[in-house]
């Protein structure tokens, strides 16, 4: 440690080789290069010593693939890594990574304030179906930070919200929302989904857990289901009373305190040795390797998605058929400031805009366009295109479609990787389609 | 547990299992600026096999209160006086990194108490980077950060940590992080750098002792843990390859493996 060498810097490896390599040791994989798939549901014990120290947490290992499995723990270590955290729990999709997260974290009788801009599934999650396990819920709108504050109850556990809002691309000010959760004593949860560790880094900005859903960016390809939970580590469970069940003996493990035991560390090691146990939404390993194979070129993809968003933003917003566009590069968008301060990489590609003609005109732009996949999904390689308040937010009625956010002209694009005049030269032939029925009706 | 030395109160972890004075007495001291939680790998075994594991909080790191001590002979004291505040005559010490310097230096003012030494990344002196030293002294977050470089082997850069989904550097990092820097790494790394009586102590230990050493340790390499250990009357070595000083949880299981030998022959569990 006496090595004298000027201007010291660390050298652990970044981004992009992170991407990569984290997570994986080819010398203990018979040297295999790739990662291997180990389509397993258990593993041997080496004696019934060993069996009863994984199952003690003594060690670290596998038992059943419901808990862990090797290939989907390299997964989990990659995305720690890029996100800058200290562990990382992969599940079956985004949605079980959410509500996993929201077990761990709370009991019947708990609250959370949660940011009224979600993704729709995400947001029958926390209307209907949390309360049916005693756990009730305050939405807040994501620009509203003095309201997350006046939420805040007594019995409340945690501050949950999208960093850019589905599907209105409305941004949460995650640092001063941060620290309104930690002045309560409460954790910030952050859906990253749409930026992806590569646009933003939601713990250099106060959050506590990152999730994601996989099957977007992450994965990239629109092959496989996927979601993950991240910890950031610095939370303290110990500040206060609030978290029980993280400081005090629990009887499922021998009156283990995860606090106390494992630290930076606590919740993931929760989630995965009683809601992995309990609830079992385990990722395949087979998933889990094909979203290796995409984030292995995260951040390539993600600069083309970004430059294509951004040409496609100027394209719309000099079209005649559109009313108006959202994505934060967009000057008069109101988190534009913001966007600059968190998402310094790209604003991301989504981008919700009006068609002029409103309901009928976006069924006749969505039914007309060629190369844009009408479908339930973002963050493909492929352009997306979908019509929420007839599609993804279909389950909602009008007064909470009007509170989301949400207008009947609104169609959601999610930008792909295709060549950009293509992109556009396709959505001439939808805004064409879309302008017929209103000249016939005007004649 | 929580229990009170020299009037401060201290955090120790036992492994998950109630501490039990019938059973003998292992303790677990961190390195610089960490915490107990380095050694949940190691702890929780010996405590489902028949020890009392402590896995100490030094004063004013983790979860103990106090102020940092100042130099490796308080912090060897300390240890003494945790012996005798949870009521034992006899202990077996296991350090790593600082840990080392002070377990060792524990084992030689306390000759009759401790009964055996395990080092993991050890070594007899361990002279700071002035640079380094500076960075923690002054609270700078790079101090941690070139820490987790250094302690880290190639392959501990990659990751591929024993328990599923845990990122070594980002944990260590975290802990490192936890207490204000100048106040634990910055007050460790100069008491280190301060402490010149590793090779002289060395030399008056006659009590089986362990060196665990790692091939790829740029922080205690294998040279300077092995004139360590060669002052050491009939000390064992053993080198655990492709690994560097981060040791206890990069290679987990291979040093449980050694540890769990050395202890269960040199310090066993009696039959009642």
């Amino acid at each position: 440690m006496s090595d004298k060498k000027k201007d010291l810097k660390p050298n652990t490896y970044k981004f992009d080789t992170l991407s990569l390599h984290a997570g994986y040791q080819p010398h203990k994989n018979a040297g295999s290069r790739q990662v291997p798939i180990y389509q397993t549901t258990s593993y041997l014990f080496d004696d019934v010593d060993h069996a009863a120290a994984l199952f003690n947490l003594e060690r670290g290992g596998h038992i059943y693939s419901r808990i862990s499995n090797p290939t989907v723990g390299v997964l989990e270590e990659r995305v720690a890594s890029l996100e800058g955290g200290t562990a990382a729990l992969a599940t079956s999709s985004g949605m079980s990574a959410i509500f996993l997260t929201v077990m761990t974290l709370c009991e019947a009788g708990d609250h959370l304030v949660v940011s009224s801009q979600l993704y729709g599934g995400t947001v029958n999650l926390f209307r209907l179906t949390l309360p049916k396990f005693g756990i009730k819920c305050t939405f807040v709108k994501p620009r509203d930070t003095e309201g997350f504050k006046k939420a805040i109850q007594k019995n409340t556990k945690g501050i949950f919200g999208e960093l850019v809002g589905n599907p209105g691309n409305e941004i949460m000010n995650m640092p001063e929302i941060a620290k309104i959760a930690h002045d309560a004593g409460i954790p910030l949860m952050v859906d990253a989904t749409y930026q992806t560790p590569y646009l933003c880094k939601p713990f250099e900005h106060g959050a506590d857990i990152v999730i994601h859903s996989l099957t977007k960016w992450m994965a990239g390809h629109g092959s496989s289901m996927a979601g993950i939970l991240v910890e950031g580590g610095k939370f303290d469970w110990m500040q206060n009373d609030k978290f029980p069940t993280m400081t005090k003996p629990y009887e499922g493990y021998h009156g283990l305190s995860f606090a106390e035991e494992f630290g930076p560390t606590a919740f993931t090691m929760k989630a995965r040795a009683e809601g992995m146990r309990d609830f079992g939404p385990c990722l395949s390993p087979q998933n889990a390797w094909n979203v290796l194979q995409g984030i292995e070129t995260l951040s390539v993809r993600m600069k083309k998605h970004c430059s294509n968003a951004e040409e496609m933003v100027k394209y719309l917003s000099n079209h005649e058929s559109v009313a108006w566009v959202s994505h934060p590069s967009v000057p008069d968008h109101p988190d534009h400031e913001l966007a600059k301060k968190l998402l310094p990489n790209g604003r991301g590609s989504m981008i919700a805009f009006g068609i002029k003609g409103g309901k009928d005109a976006g069924v006749a732009f969505i039914n007309n366009v060629k190369l844009a996949s009408h479908l339930a999904n973002v963050g493909d390689t492929r352009t997306l295109v979908i019509h929420p308040a007839s599609g993804t937010h279909s389950q909602m009625d009008e007064a909470t479609l009007k509170f989301a956010g949400l207008s009947h002209d609104m169609i959601r694009l999610s930008v792909g990787i295709e060549d950009i005049d293509d992109i556009k030269n396709d959505f001439e032939i939808g805004f064409r389609a879309a302008r017929k029925p209103r000249l016939v009706s005007n004649q | 547990m929580k229990f009170k030395v020299n009037g401060h109160e201290v955090f120790a972890s036992t492994g998950g299992r109630p501490f039990d004075k019938k059973k003998p007495l292992i303790i677990f001291v961190h390195g610089s600026g960490l915490t107990h939680m380095t050694w949940v790998l190691q702890t929780r075994y010996f405590a489902f096999h028949g020890y009392n594991s402590l896995a100490v909080d030094l004063p004013g790191h983790g979860l103990s209160s106090g102020k940092s001590l100042k130099s490796i002979e308080e912090m060897a004291d300390w240890v003494n006086d945790v012996i005798d505040s949870v009521g034992y005559k006899e202990a077996s010490l296991v350090g790593h990194s600082q840990g080392c310097l002070v377990t060792i230096e524990c084992a030689y003012r306390n000759p009759k108490k401790i009964k055996t030494l395990s080092l993991m990344g050890g070594a007899g002196a361990i002279p700071m980077n002035p640079e380094l030293l500076s960075l923690a002294e002054n609270n700078d977050p790079k101090a941690v950060d070139l820490m987790m470089d250094w302690a880290h082997g190639p392959a501990g850069h990659f990751g591929g940590h024993p328990v599923p989904g845990l990122y070594h550097i980002n944990t260590g990092g975290m802990l490192a992080k936890s207490r204000t820097i100048k106040n634990t790494l910055g007050v460790d790394f100069r008491a280190c750098d301060n402490y010149k009586n590793g090779f002289e102590a060395a030399k008056k230990i006659k009590i089986p002792t362990l060196s665990i050493l790692a091939s790829d340790d740029k922080m205690c390499p294998v040279k300077e843990g092995m004139k360590l250990a060669e002052l050491i009357d009939g000390s064992k070595v053993e080198i655990i390859d492709n690994c560097g000083h981060m040791m206890l949880l990069e290679e987990a299981d291979r040093v449980l493996k050694v540890l769990k030998e050395f202890i269960t022959t040199n310090f066993p569990v009696k039959d009642n």
